[in-house]
């Protein structure tokens, strides 16, 4: 009997029982698509945590001064520009791209009667937009000679553009900030919010300018430093811990807890989400495998009841002279066949499903737990298939007969 | 004189140990030569089924020896022995067994499927069998369509479409009214009167009384082994009805 007879065997046996082998179906189907939509599920919303932070600019480290509070008598330093350029240097510090330093207060900009208050306009150097990962949009940025010459010229941002002019082209008008003229250069492009803040409320102006009209001559609030590889962000941290306690004359020895500057690294943000993420993933992929071992036992139970119930066609099949491999191979691609078509199906539907955003979140299919849902399901669909077939091809035919 | 289909020496079966044991079998002995339709009757718990079953190659005995058309039964592996009941035996059970949801054809059609023989030759072979027993227009029927006489019947037709030695036949109306009872009947007379080799188990008398030769069991033991004249009268009395 060729292989081909026992597959139409095997089919007739299928469509025989179309209801059962369905919900059979069914049953794998909706084990291997919640297995595979809720890792898709978890992994979407790690991605979106690591994209926001990404856009913050992942080889800079930001320095800021530990700010009053700080206890144990820690003092606090003025960060200035000069300490900003004395970053620059290309011994100590080889793996520093660019040093900007940044200053930012709240500001309102008026354009033609209309107000708007920005919270953070920022002063600052050329270098900052791409070290910040902040391109301009529309126009262009201001130039390191706008910035020697303390220009009036100011970048807004997408927030700021829509509220002051709203239809017009915003380059080259002019807008007040604290009685003094600021030329519009460029507009921002837009950019993804990373809190309860809008990133997109925001202006940008030469550092000089901005001292000149808003902040004065004091202290500067941080410095953004960026290095030449995503690779280097810890290097560079060292360095620049070096030359600051040089300038700020801090006692290395006297630990790192009372010195008074801080260097916030994206990287280290990045890593510290992502750990968070990868426990949301985790959580999910728990509950996922809950499910894929419920479903597991949903297709075991089937299975088990399906060759069972058959069992007294097995005895009859052998009293008529059917060999036990070809019994065997028949259940055996009837198994096949449910556990394959339904593992696609469920694929399919996984796949259809992560192409909604299903709870705010956009689903990400991780490749593996395709395979894994796939063959967790094809394998135990097989076992328990084939197992109590096997068994019931085994016997004489006067006690499968016989079994009720 | 050729060798007989079937030769049985010294048959003993055995079922459960110590003080359960039940000795269903008691040494039997017996031959049946090619187109004899022999009776085995008994009443129940007299080993007739378990005789059955093993002469059916469907379970083993104890001890003793059996030849089926000269091959010795109880030495073959699991692969000959699903050839032998492919090709030596058509089994009848009481319970009919035709496989659910399938057609008679295809239920007809199995035996040969698992002979290896090609489906169009299967086809034509499985309509001729269901011919023979008169239901070559409900072929396409499914058993839960049919009575219980023509189950029977696609159940006669499936044991014979092999063209086996020996047609075998456990209680076959066991499960059946009258009537139907007599149409089966009808069937098994007209494929004596044909040449095929039959035995049929049963504890009704006026099935026993159509077969040419009557064994009666008692205990696993044969108590009696006769020729008789095959009535036969109860087949055109019920025709004319």
């Amino acid at each position: 009997m060729s292989f081909f007879e026992v597959v139409r065997f095997a089919l007739r046996g299928l469509s025989a029982n179309k209801l059962r082998s369905a919900l059979t179906m069914l049953g794998i189907l909706i084990g291997v698509a919640a297995v595979i939509l809720l890792v898709a599920v978890g992994n979407g919303s790690a991605k979106a945590i690591s994209d926001r932070i990404e856009a913050l600019g992942t080889n800079t480290i930001t320095v800021m001064s530990s700010g009053g509070g700080g206890g144990g008598g820690g003092s606090t330093a003025k960060l200035t520009p000069e300490i900003a350029d004395a970053l620059i240097d290309p011994t100590l510090a080889p793996d520093v791209a660019s040093v900007s330093p940044v200053v930012s207060s709240s500001a309102t900009l008026t354009y033609e009667g209309t107000d708007h208050d920005v919270t953070s306009f920022v002063g600052t150097t050329a270098g900052w937009f791409t070290a910040s990962n902040t391109p301009v949009g529309t126009g262009a940025g201001f130039t390191a000679d706008d910035e020697a010459q303390a220009r009036r010229v100011v970048v807004i941002g997408q927030t700021v553009a829509e509220e002051l002019f709203p239809g017009v082209d915003p380059i080259d008008k002019q807008v007040t900030v604290s009685g003094a003229l600021f030329t519009v250069v460029g507009v921002l492009k837009e950019k993804a919010s990373t809190g309860f803040q809008d990133s997109n409320d925001t202006a940008v102006a030469p550092l000089s300018a901005v001292r000149e009209v808003l902040t004065g001559y004091g202290s500067i609030n941080s410095i953004l430093v960026e290095a030449t590889d995503p690779g280097k962000v810890d290097a560079v941290q060292s360095e620049v811990t070096t030359i600051l306690n040089q300038q700020l004359k801090v006692d290395a020895t006297s630990g790192s807890t009372s010195t008074p500057y801080r260097i916030q690294n994206a990287s280290q943000l990045l890593e510290t989400q992502t750990e968070t993420a990868d426990t949301f993933t985790t959580l999910l992929g728990a509950v996922a495998a809950i499910s894929l071992l419920v479903g597991g036992i949903g297709i075991t139970n089937i299975m088990l009841v399906t060759v069972t119930e058959r069992t007294r066609e097995i005895g009859i099949r052998k009293a008529l002279g059917a060999p036990r491999r070809v019994i065997l191979t028949q259940f055996l691609i009837e198994a096949t066949l449910l556990s394959v078509l339904g593992g696609a199906l469920g694929v399919a539907a996984a796949l259809i499903g992560s192409s909604f955003t299903i709870v705010g979140v956009k689903p990400v299919i991780v490749p593996s737990s395709v395979g894994l849902a796939l063959g967790v399901s094809i394998a135990i669909g097989l076992f328990f298939g084939g197992l109590p077939a096997s068994r019931a091809a085994r016997l004489r035919p006067i006690d499968a007969l016989r079994y009720e | 004189m050729s060798k007989p289909v079937l030769d049985v020496r010294e048959l003993r079966k055995i079922y459960g140990t110590g003080e359960a044991t039940v000795h269903a079998l008691r040494g039997v002995s017996l031959t049946v030569d090619r187109g004899d339709y022999v009776a085995i009757m008994g009443s129940s718990g007299s080993g007739k089924s378990t005789l059955m079953n093993i002469l059916g190659a469907l379970d083993v005995p104890t001890s003793g020896q059996y030849l089926l058309d000269g091959v010795d039964v109880s030495r073959l592996a699991d692969r000959q022995l699903a050839l032998a009941r492919n090709r030596l035996i058509g089994f009848i059970f009481q319970a009919f067994n035709l496989i659910p949801r399938t057609s008679a054809v295809a239920n007809v059609e199995l035996p040969l499927a698992y002979a290896g023989v090609k489906p169009k030759e299967r086809r034509r072979r499985a309509m001729a069998a269901l011919d023979v027993v008169g239901l070559a227009d409900r072929a396409k029927h499914e058993p839960n369509q049919l009575s219980g006489g023509q189950q029977q019947r696609v159940a006669v037709a499936r044991a014979l479409v092999t063209e086996p030695a020996l047609l075998l036949a456990d209680e076959p109306t066991g499960n059946l009214d009258s009537r139907s009872t007599d149409d089966v009947l009808e069937v098994f007379d007209q494929l004596s009167t044909a040449g095929r080799t039959i035995v049929i188990i049963t504890h009704e008398t006026e099935v026993g009384d159509r077969a040419k030769r009557l064994i009666r069991l008692v205990d696993g033991s044969i108590v009696l082994d006769r020729r008789q004249a095959p009535v036969l009268s109860a087949a055109g009395r019920h025709s004319q009805a």
